[in-house]
C-alpha cells in the first residue's frame, strides 16, 4: 500500500511515520510537501505531528490553508483513509474534517509521557486489529491536546461510536488521574462520521517497535493496512468479474 | 485605518490561563476579581473603505483568525 506522509514547515514526526510504514511494516511511504496540489496515487494519507507553522495563531490553523490540504479534503470526502497524529489531529479539526478542537492542556504543562489507551470500538479502519479489551501503551507529547466539543457534538460522537481512543488507567478505567490534558470524556482520538478520517493525540509511530519499548502503536497502522487490503481485494474481484 | 480584533475563549471552554492569572491577582491582594479570560488581540492595517472591509474582516475572523468552536470574536474598524 502507498502512504503519503505530509510535510509542513515545522512537522517533526514525518520521518518516524515514514520509517514505521516503510521499514517496519514494509509499505511504500513517501513524503508529500505541503505545496503539492495532489496526493497522486496514495492509498492513505498521514498528517504527522510537530509544530506546523510554529503553532502560530492556533495549532493547525495555518496548515489548513496549505495547497495539499485541498487534495486531502477531496480525498477524505470520497472515502480516502486519512490519519492525523498529534499536530495532525489539530490540523484535521481546524480543517473541519473532524469535529471539535484541541486547546491548552488543563495543567498548562507540556505533557511528555507514556499513557494507556482504551479502545471503545474495533469497528473502524484504525482500531480493527486491536483485540477486544486490549489497552494500547503509547507515548504522548503535547501542550495543546485537551479535546473540546460542545455537548451536542459529544453526544453525536458517542451515539455513532466515533470515539476511538480514550485515556485510561492501566486497568482500563476512565479516570481524571489517567487523563493527562483534561480532554472531555478522556478523548484521545476520534473518527469522522464516515469512519475514514481519524485524529489522535498519542503517537503510535513512536511505539511500533519493541526496541523502542513498546509496539502497541503498530496495531493502528496494521488496522489501516487490513482495511486497505480488504478494499483493494474487493476492487480486484469486481474487475475480474467484468 | 486599522481593524482591531479581540478574540476570547467561549464561556463553555475551560480557560486554565485565565484561572491561573485570577489566582495570581488574588494572591497579590486584589479583592473582588470575579473571573479572568485570556484571549488574543490582533491589529490589521488596512487601506480602502471601512464599510467594504467589514464583511471581509468578519469572514477572515470566522475562517482563520478565530476558531468558532472554541472562541468568540468582535472587532472595530477605525
Amino acid at each position: 500500500m502507498r502512504f503519503a506522509v505530509l510535510q509542513f514547515p515545522g512537522s517533526n514526526c514525518d520521518q518516524d511515520c515514514v520509517h514505521v510504514l516503510g521499514n517496519v511494516l514494509g509499505q511504500d511511504a513517501d513524503y508529500l510537501w505541503h505545496k503539492e496540489e495532489s496526493i497522486a496515487n496514495a492509498d492513505a494519507v498521514v498528517v504527522p505531528g510537530g509544530f506546523s507553522y510554529g503553532d502560530y495563531l492556533r495549532t493547525g490553523s495555518i496548515a489548513q490553508f496549505s495547497p495539499v490540504m485541498n487534495a486531502v479534503k477531496a480525498f477524505a470526502n470520497t472515502g480516502g483513509l486519512v490519519i492525523g497524529i498529534c499536530n495532525g489531529f489539530q490540523i484535521l479539526c481546524e480543517t473541519g474534517l473532524l469535529p471539535g478542537a484541541l486547546v491548552r492542556n488543563r495543567s498548562l504543562q507540556f505533557r511528555c509521557e507514556t499513557i494507556f489507551l482504551k479502545i471503545p470500538t474495533a469497528d473502524s479502519p484504525f482500531t480493527s486489529e486491536v483485540p477486544e479489551g486490549r489497552l494500547l501503551r503509547v507515548p504522548i507529547a503535547h501542550g495543546e491536546g485537551c479535546y473540546f466539543a460542545d455537548d451536542e457534538t459529544l453526544a453525536t460522537l458517542q451515539a455513532n461510536h466515533q470515539i476511538l481512543f480514550q485515556y485510561a488507567t492501566q486497568t482500563g478505567e476512565l479516570t481524571d488521574e489517567a487523563n493527562p490534558n483534561g480532554s472531555l470524556l478522556n478523548i484521545a482520538g476520534i473518527c469522522n462520521e464516515g469512519r475514514n478520517v481519524c485524529g489522535m493525540m498519542p503517537h503510535p509511530e513512536r511505539a511500533s517497535e519493541n526496541v523502542l519499548g513498546a509496539d502497541d502503536g503498530r496495531r493502528v497502522f496494521e488496522s489501516m493496512l487490513r482495511h486497505l487490503e480488504a478494499k483493494t481485494g474487493v476492487g480486484q474481484a469486481a474487475t475480474a468479474e467484468v | 485605518m486599522k481593524a482591531k480584533i479581540v478574540i476570547t475563549p467561549k464561556k463553555a471552554v475551560l480557560d486554565p490561563q485565565g484561572k491561573t492569572v485570577q489566582t495570581a491577582l488574588e494572591q497579590m491582594g486584589y479583592d473582588g476579581v470575579k473571573a479572568v479570560h485570556v484571549g488574543k488581540y490582533l491589529e490589521i492595517e488596512l487601506e480602502g473603505d471601512a464599510e467594504a472591509w467589514r464583511p471581509k474582516i468578519d469572514e477572515a475572523c470566522h475562517k482563520l483568525l478565530s476558531n468558532p468552536v472554541i472562541e468568540d470574536y468582535h472587532f472595530t474598524i477605525e
